[in-house]
């Protein structure tokens, strides 16, 4: 929902999208799914729900998951935002993503980018966890398409193998 | 299962058939790079946001558009009459099923709404944001009529018109009687009956409805970015509501973010936007919001089916007898219309067995809810449903195993090609080993010895068999017959690029399912060369053979078989040109990974590349009578069969807990027979994801409405979806029975996991609450439903 109508208040913000400043002028309603959407042109970040359900918006901001669509892009003023586009170029998710698609762990992909940073941020806390583990912490991201099994099996394969156990 | 001699092109070394691949496409999905609709803007692009009908069923009294006009960045509000002058209304009706009727529809309301969520004005303003502001501001004037909501006594004299110019609030109805149903039952040694409801429910795709059209005033070309199954369908639709040359729309569909049959209808919304670019000249977007979605995205199922089923004193059934009611919209839904899916009840149910007398009623009737059409399965999950739970009923009664009873009544193997009662035509089905793997893989033995074990304790587990058929791979009988421009033939085109790599040009769609994987590999195969050298185009009517699209799970079947004779022929024409160039014989020749070899010994000759180089820019040095075709197309259409029929045998374990009512699922088993297999992984994975899209709307998911028609639960907190933690693992086995009407075999597989899911979960509760003498058919097996079964509320 970005682009409040003329007469409408705006903010100046500044956030840190993949580690560069980006400054802009936003109506005080604009969130942070439709800013990294429209004004970043950024749209890895999908918008599923708009109320915090689906995760399809899930982005990092200042270390921690959050839903971009529950979130304000005036709130973000001064923050680090990373959003797939970023963990991407980062690498660091490069065996998750390359888990992903070596089990067909994503048919249309529209829900992709929320799962991968959804579970990138279980993988920094927990090293080592069950797949009910997996299971109950991607529970805030749907996904239409998988039935949730590939999803599952390719993020406790990337656990493995991070921890040196073959896979 | 196959007793057909090995195919050349199937079998050839290196060949991709039958194997594990990567999707070429996956990558810039799992990075965010997909390209969907709703990332795309276009120059001058406006936005479009609706104002909605709260009503099930009202008057328009007036609009005034005035306020909402006067917003700052508001381009203009549309209504009807702005619309009645540049497009021509639409029914859903299909020539092949015998007195379907519906009413004129049009994009925005004209003078009437008749379902909460229906568009009245559409607002047109530089933003999103804007646009839905305005909505808000446009002010309409209702008058309230008595909205017709109960499916039950949608036909009773008493009961309102919806249409008054159709006389009566029934859309469709099919009547079947076949054999002598009265003698059987008369004479049954039993007789299960039960009165079965299917909830309404609807897809949720993660991606909403999302359209851009863009019309260009000066060359009258109409670009319209959508994401959809079937560029073609559209591209005609488009062009004959809007009074274009149909050869000047053009359809680009790029990334799809999930279907299932949603994104295959005419959608008012998505009309309205093509008159709008029209309108003004400009491209215009519509994107659904979640809330949309829930009013506006067909919905599916909503069926209460009355059945009986008799039974010899061996357990054999002798007849079937049932009535259907299906509620729908207030209209047939365009082009596919609303009775296909009480027609595959009437064709389905009770398909993988033996009995010859069958007598069926399916009555679809109008309601003042949102559409109902082809979703998931169509009608799959309610005939397997209702004739699943009746056998087990009998086996219950007669003291036999579910398993035992099965195999007792599944038509017999030698019998094919065999005719059903209802008419369904079955090539040849796996049956008995299907459900003899899935009873070995399961480990039914040890399965039943905890569940006894478990129970005295005071554990509560089930285990739910089902053995379906299931549609695919459709030949012009769907919708071709029934006059509509829906193709059931597809094309594919490959061509040999300068580099020595193929292109491949092909009509199926991709929506995730790996459309573009399986051409890859097919193509591959067919012409000899490495995956790593094979781009697949899917999605734009420029450029794409004329074909159907991706529906009743034909992209592999159809679009497969397209691909494989093309890549054949252009193998042939790339050996003939080798062998003028190397001076030898076509015959002595082949093609393997992207090489010309000596076919006796395997010597390599010649790169592709070096025959792309010469081929297309050096034909002076090739004789004056050699014009290489390193381009060809070939089309498939399935004939000798109006349908090619799979099969399958699933198993569902859960435990029930008596004291809450809720129910768990442990285990999911799946054997299914989709023919050749091209890509084990992803049948596996349609597979899975199929099963959960029918065990969602047998546990969780409903479309509640009130009595007023008011959807109670649309948004995605209040409508439950499976997440993650509450879904089981799902084990997938294969039996390849190849289908004969084509050389690749294959038959489809996206729909059959979502036919058998509800049943299978029905039994399994049923089986787990055995001893309490219940019986639950009333789908969602909500905590709540199970707990009144028991007596406990």
């Amino acid at each position: 929902m970005s682009g409040g109508n003329a007469m409408e208040k705006t903010y100046p913000v500044t956030v840190i999208v993949n580690g560069t400043p980006m400054t802009a002028l936003v109506p005080a309603r604009l969130t942070l799914a439709d800013f990294l959407r429209n004004e970043a042109e950024l749209t890895g970040t999908h918008v599923g729900c708009e109320h915090g359900v689906c995760g399809a918006c899930t982005v990092r901001v200042d270390g921690r998951t959050v839903r971009g669509c529950l979130t304000l892009a005036v709130q973000c003023d001064g923050a680090e935002v990373e959003t797939i586009e970023g963990a991407t170029e980062d690498g660091r998710i490069k065996d998750l993503q390359d888990a992903f698609i070596e089990r067909n762990a994503l048919q249309c992909g529209f829900c992709t980018p929320g799962f991968l940073m959804a579970a990138d941020e279980l993988l920094n806390d927990n090293p080592s966890p069950t797949r009910e583990e997996i299971r109950e912490h991607l529970s805030g991201n749907y996904c239409r398409c998988t039935g949730y099994q590939a999803i599952v099996e390719a993020v406790e394969m990337t656990a493995a193998r991070r921890r040196g156990e073959a896979q | 299962m196959s007793d057909r001699p090995g195919i050349s092109v199937l079998d050839r070394p290196n060949s991709y058939i039958g194997r594990t691949v990567e999707r070429p496409n996956a990558r810039r999905l799992v990075q965010g790079r997909g390209a969907f609709v709703d990332d795309m803007k276009l120059p001058r692009m406006v936005h479009l946001a609706f104002c909605r009908s709260p009503y099930a069923h009202a008057e328009v009294v007036s609009i005034d558009k005035a306020e909402a006009e006067a917003l700052p960045g508001v381009i203009r509000v549309v209504t009807m009459e702005d619309l009645k002058d540049i497009m021509t209304p639409w029914v859903g009706v299909l020539d092949h099923l015998k007195g379907i009727k519906s009413a004129e529809q049009w994009p925005l309301a004209n003078g009437k709404v008749h379902w909460q969520g229906e568009p009245v004005a559409a607002v047109v303003a530089t933003s999103r944001a804007i646009a839905e502001d305005a909505a808000d501001l446009v002010m309409v004037e209702y008058n309230e009529l008595p909205p017709v909501t109960d499916m039950m006594t949608a036909l009773d004299p008493e009961t309102p018109v919806i249409h008054k110019e159709l006389g009566d609030n029934l859309c469709f109805e099919r009547n079947v009687d076949e054999g002598d149903v009265d003698k059987a039952f008369a004479e049954a040694a039993f007789v299960a009956e039960e009165t079965m409801r299917f909830n309404r429910h609807t897809g949720v795709t993660m991606e909403p409805r999302a359209i851009i059209c863009d019309y260009n005033p000066a060359d009258e070309v109409l670009t319209l970015h959508m994401a959809v199954q079937c560029p073609h369908m559209s591209k005609n639709l488009y062009a004959k509501h809007l009074g274009l040359d149909e050869n000047k729309v053009r359809v680009i569909c790029k990334d799809v973010g999930g279907s299932f049959g949603i994104k295959i209808h005419t959608y008012s919304d998505e009309m309205a936007a093509g008159a709008i670019t029209v309108l003004l000249g400009r491209p215009v977007k519509f994107v659904a919001d979640r809330l949309e979605s829930f009013v506006t995205d067909i919905h599916a199922r909503d069926h209460v089916v009355k059945a009986r089923m008799a039974f010899n004193a061996e357990g054999e059934i002798t007849a079937l007898d049932m009535d259907d009611v299906t509620g729908i919209g207030p209209y047939s839904v365009y082009p596919r219309t609303s009775g296909i899916e009480a027609n595959q009840v009437v064709n389905l149910t009770g398909g993988p067995y033996k009995h010859r007398n069958y007598r069926c009623r399916a009555r679809v009737v109008f309601l003042n809810k949102n559409v109902m059409c082809q979703y998931r399965g169509v009608g799959h999950p309610i005939a397997v449903a209702i004739a699943e739970h009746l056998i087990d009923r009998g086996a219950v009664a007669l003291g036999l195993d579910p398993v035992e009873i099965r195999h007792r009544n599944f038509i017999p193997d030698d019998a094919y090609p065999y005719t059903a009662p209802s008419g369904a035509i079955y090539e040849r089905q796996s049956h008995h080993q299907c459900l003899d793997k899935l009873v070995e893989m399961m480990d039914y033995k040890g399965l039943r010895a905890e569940q006894a074990a478990l129970r005295e304790k005071g554990i509560y587990r089930g285990i739910g068999f089902v053995s379906l058929v299931e549609v695919t791979n459709p030949s012009p009988a769907f919708y071709g017959v029934g006059g509509a421009r829906i193709a059931s033939q597809d094309g594919c085109t490959i061509r040999l690029d300068p580099t020595g790599g193929i292109t491949c040009i092909t009509g199926v769609t991709e929506q995730g399912q790996g459309t573009e994987t399986i051409v890859a590999q097919i193509a591959a195969s067919a012409v000899g060369v490495s995956m790593d050298n094979v781009r697949v185009i899917t999605g734009d009517t420029d450029v794409v053979p004329y074909g159907g699209g991706t529906w009743a799970s034909r992209g592999a079947g159809i679009g497969g078989e397209a691909a494989l004779q093309a890549g054949k022929e252009l193998r042939k024409n790339i050996l003939k040109v080798a062998a003028t160039i190397l001076q030898s014989d076509p015959e002595a020749l082949d093609i393997r990974d992207g090489a010309i070899i000596d076919a006796d010994t395997g010597t390599e000759r010649m790169p592709l590349s070096e025959l792309g180089r010469i081929a297309y820019f050096r034909g002076d040095t090739l004789p004056h009578d050699v014009q290489p075709e390193l381009v060809v197309t070939r089309h498939f259409v399935s004939r000798g069969f109006p349908f090619v029929f799979t099969n399958a045998a699933h198993a569902c374990h859960v435990e029930v807990d008596i004291e809450t009512g809720m129910v768990k699922l442990l285990k999911y088993w799946v054997v299914e027979d989709c023919g050749t297999v091209i890509n084990p992984l992803l049948v596996e994975e349609q597979t899975r994801g199929g099963v959960v899209q029918g065990l969602g709307p047998a546990l969780f998911e409903e479309c509640l409405y009130s009595d007023e028609g008011q959807l109670q639960n649309g948004s995605m907190a209040d409508y439950l979806v499976p997440m993650a933690a509450e879904m089981p693992d799902i084990v997938v086995g294969h039996v390849e029975t190849p289908t004969a009407t084509s050389e690749l075999g294959a038959k489809g597989v996206g729909e059959a996991g979502t036919a058998g899911a509800p049943g299978a979960v029905m039994n399994a509760i049923n089986d787990a609450l055995g001893s309490f003498n219940v019986s639950l058919a009333d789908m969602p097996f909500t905590p709540e439903k199970v707990l009144r079964a028991l007596g406990k509320v």
